[in-house]
């Protein structure tokens, strides 16, 4: 009896195992096909050129500073052989070769982030490096959006269960007549937040991260962080919460008039059982694949909330490195929300392969 | 026609539908009566026309329907001209030169001051430039001296910047000092009547000159103004048909590409149909406002130029996979064995057959799909990747955001765009909502 029971589990890992693999793969050539796209768009002008010549003229200059007998040299001499070094390089790193072959040159250079120096941008702790500066940026962006996610989530899916079960109620109408105001992206409910709550009533701050100067101390600083958050994380919420519990609300709806919810129902079960089991787990995967799409929109209205808000994440630094056309960092700021946005379909996706028997039990066929 | 009028009967049925197309029905009238009243050309030039285009209109100046719920009156733009009233100058010979006395005289009833006080003086003739000495006068009759000068031909004396003035009315800015009732307690200004008396010398004959006062208000026009001055209506209006152009050719051009990519798909299945599913797969998780982003800043800002990215980058939209859903159940529906067995070849049966009977899914998708344009329209518009020359609600947003508009309290400037943007949102919401519940049975009355 054991052993069948650990022999099933372990197919069961080895199928959730072989899904994700797949799936991870498939992201994996999304993500480069992806970085591709980017590197190509970006040197239509040749501005991927620009900055690696950019890096080499920077590498040259730095080393006759170090060098002793060039810097002794007249400068027209050093002008010249200075030009003669930058020509061997150029060659030696092959930016003369078609386009073609150093377009996937520039596709690792980019997948690795590997991306040089801004031209304007500095990081807070001064480095010019683009891959520190995007990372740094990083974790910003992440606390705010995992913030607002988690909790959409929850509260949406607690309040979808309620209302279909209690369908055609107050509740219910009111969720269906705000569904519409969903089309008003975040950043849209942040600039009247920002409007009512810092203009008007003062109670709460313009924008930011933390006050400044920043408080001392781990729960001061928090605590200030928390004060920051909340209308951000309120206008994604303003944004996406009622179109959320109306479509997960009418999926319940649809599923909870399958005949073996009435059998359920028939055999007497109490509610909260069968809402769980009977409608919540088949619904699962449908609303998993749903709270990606609409994921993917959100990562992307991030750029502009962060902007509004002045929230020093990734969207900000994109923002400012589109005001001062920096290039690399631009660059970099794509192929990084390209990776976000892999990552977390692929969260997503391994969620996925848990919840839906397709995957678990091993059915044929699993996700289209 | 009895289809149209059935749809209609049902659209009926739901107020948030009535409501929808009521609104939509309002921002069309506006965007034909924008079109009718100011031309293209008109509403670029004027946009972007600079500091002298916008001279005579005050800047930051809030809406004027706001002194309806304001218990004080703001004061309104006063523009008095020597040019238009000769009666208003008196002339003088004196040996050698002549004496010109220019008097502007003003009702002020308004309880605020104004925003600002410039004067512009216009001298005619070669050789030396006129000189003039401005005074103003007070209702009760006291009488302050201006910054006496020469003026060669155009000459702006912006009053408020003056700061020998500052100094001498007590550090006070000169559009209160200059209005600045002595009995009030508190800054209140005077009201009766004003004069700006200018005494001119003109050192030629033939000579002459002309004085403008311009006393910029603190509302104006429907709409009120920017930081350049500009006239916030002609955005506002423009705004309107380049939204509801750039939703619809963008929603239109997104879902019939993906709804042809569907259908051939579904038709010819096998490797193509496997092959579209996996592009849509890598085209749906791709960073589409990132590259639109970078198109932005790298090549063009146009409208147009965006429309088309926008377009090329949804082929493989997210929607392929719920056409393609709908697809497969009538593929072998008996209408479309027939049509095969008449001979119809594989284009025929797509277009003929297969997609007209699924255009009404389309629609609600359609029509919910409008606003999310203009708001993405709005959204690269506040990432300053606007188009460089049109005036639209987004632009207004980003100025408005540029210069701190909330910050320093110029809500209108905020509220005005937003409103609209909220309102197309709506519009077009409600309206594909009421329809998605039509066409979809499935959801019918829940």
């Amino acid at each position: 009896m054991k052993t069948i029971r650990s022999r099933r589990v372990r197919e069961t890992l080895g199928r959730v195992a072989r899904y994700t693999l797949l799936r991870g793969l498939a992201l994996a050539v999304t993500v480069i096909i992806a970085v591709y796209l980017t590197v190509v768009i970006a040197n239509m002008g040749g501005k991927v050129d620009d900055i690696r010549r950019g890096m080499i003229k920077e590498s040259i200059a730095m080393m006759v500073l170090a060098n002793e007998e060039l810097r002794k040299m007249p400068a027209e001499e050093r002008q010249a052989v200075l030009l003669e070094m930058e020509q061997l390089e150029v060659e030696r790193q092959g930016l003369n070769r078609p386009f073609i072959v150093r377009s996937f040159e520039y596709l690792w250079t980019a997948l690795t982030l590997d991306l040089g120096r801004a031209s304007y941008i500095s990081s807070d702790s001064g480095s010019r490096q683009v891959r520190l500066i995007l990372l740094e940026r990083l974790s910003p962006t992440l606390l705010l959006w995992a913030t607002a996610q988690i909790m959409i989530f929850f509260i949406a899916l607690f309040f979808a269960l309620i209302l279909s079960s209690r369908y055609g109620s107050f509740f219910d109408k009111l969720v269906i007549m705000l569904a519409p105001t969903s089309a008003a992206p975040g950043w849209f409910y942040g600039l009247f937040l920002i409007l009512i709550f810092a203009a008007v009533l003062k109670l709460l701050p313009f924008g930011g991260l933390v006050d400044a100067p920043p408080p001392q101390g781990f729960w001061p600083y928090s605590l200030s962080v928390l004060k920051h958050l909340v209308l951000p994380v309120a206008a994604q919420f303003m944004s996406g919460l009622f179109l959320l519990i109306y479509s997960w609300r009418t999926f319940f709806l649809i599923y909870s008039s399958e005949d073996y919810v009435e059998m359920a129902k028939a055999k007497g079960l109490p509610g909260g059982l069968i809402e769980r089991r009977y409608v919540l787990r088949p619904t699962l995967p449908y609303i998993i694949t749903n709270f990606m799409l609409m994921l993917i929109q959100v990562w992307m209205g991030g750029i502009i909330l962060e902007t509004v808000f002045n929230w020093p994440g990734l969207g900000r630094l994109l923002y400012s490195a589109i005001r001062l056309s920096d290039t690399s960092v631009i660059v970099g700021s794509v192929v990084l929300y390209a990776y976000l946005l892999a990552i977390t379909v692929f969260l997503l996706d391994i969620i996925y392969a848990i919840v839906d028997p397709r995957v678990r039990i091993g059915a044929e066929g699993g996700k289209a | 026609m009895s289809r149209v009028s059935r749809n209609l009967q049902e659209i009926i049925k739901y107020p948030s539908a009535i409501f929808g197309l009521l609104i939509i029905f309002l921002l069309v009238v506006i965007a034909i009566y924008t079109l009718a009243t100011m031309s293209y050309q008109e509403a670029i030039n004027r946009w972007r026309g600079d500091e002298t285009m916008w001279a005579e209109y005050p800047r930051n100046a809030l809406p004027s329907w706001m002194n309806y719920f304001t218990q004080k009156k703001l004061p309104t733009t006063m523009v008095l001209d020597t040019a238009t009233s000769p009666q208003s100058k008196e002339r003088l010979e004196m040996e050698g030169l002549e004496m010109v006395t220019a008097t502007l005289t003003f009702d002020y009833q308004f309880d605020d001051f104004p925003s600002e006080v410039a004067v512009f003086f216009t001298a005619k003739g070669e050789g030396e430039p006129p000189f003039v000495m401005p005074y103003w006068e007070m209702p009760d009759g006291r009488r302050i001296e201006l910054e006496a000068q020469s003026i060669s031909r155009q000459k702006r004396y912006f009053v408020s910047l003056d700061n020998r003035l500052i100094r001498s009315l007590g550090n006070r800015a000169p559009e209160e000092g200059l209005f600045l009732d002595p009995a009030a307690a508190e800054g209140k200004p005077a009201k009766g009547q004003y004069k700006l008396i200018v005494e001119g010398y003109l050192f030629e004959p033939g000579g002459d000159f002309d004085v403008k006062l311009l006393l910029y208000g603190k509302v104006h026009g429907m709409a009120g103004t920017d930081h350049r001055r500009r006239d916030l209506m002609i955005a506002l209006l423009w705004g309107t048909p380049i939204a509801l152009c750039f939703g619809l050719l963008a929603a239109l051009g997104t879902t019939i590409a993906t709804f042809i990519i569907a259908a051939i798909g579904v038709w010819y299945g096998k490797w193509v149909d496997a092959l579209i599913q996996r592009i849509t797969e890598v085209n749906m998780i791709l960073p589409t406002l990132p590259i639109l982003i970078m198109v932005g800043t790298f090549y063009s800002r146009s409208i147009w130029m965006i429309l088309g990215v926008v377009i090329a980058l949804s082929i493989f939209g997210g929607g392929i996979k719920t056409y393609r859903a709908m697809f497969l159940q009538i593929k072998d529906a008996p209408y479309i064995e027939a049509g095969r067995a008449y001979g119809a070849g594989n284009l025929r049966l797509i277009f003929r057959y297969m997609i007209p009977r699924m255009i009404p899914v389309l629609i609600p998708t359609f029509v919910t799909l409008i606003p999310s344009y203009v708001f993405l329209e709005a959204s690269l518009a506040v990432l300053g990747l606007g188009d460089p020359i049109l005036p639209t609600w987004g632009k207004l947003l980003q100025d408005a955001q540029e210069n701190g508009a909330l910050f320093k309290g110029y809500y209108y400037w905020v509220l005005q765009p937003s409103a609209l943007l909220m309102l197309t949102g709506l519009g077009f919401a409600m309206l594909g909502f009421a329809l998605d519940r039509i066409y979809n049975p499935r959801l019918r009355g829940r």
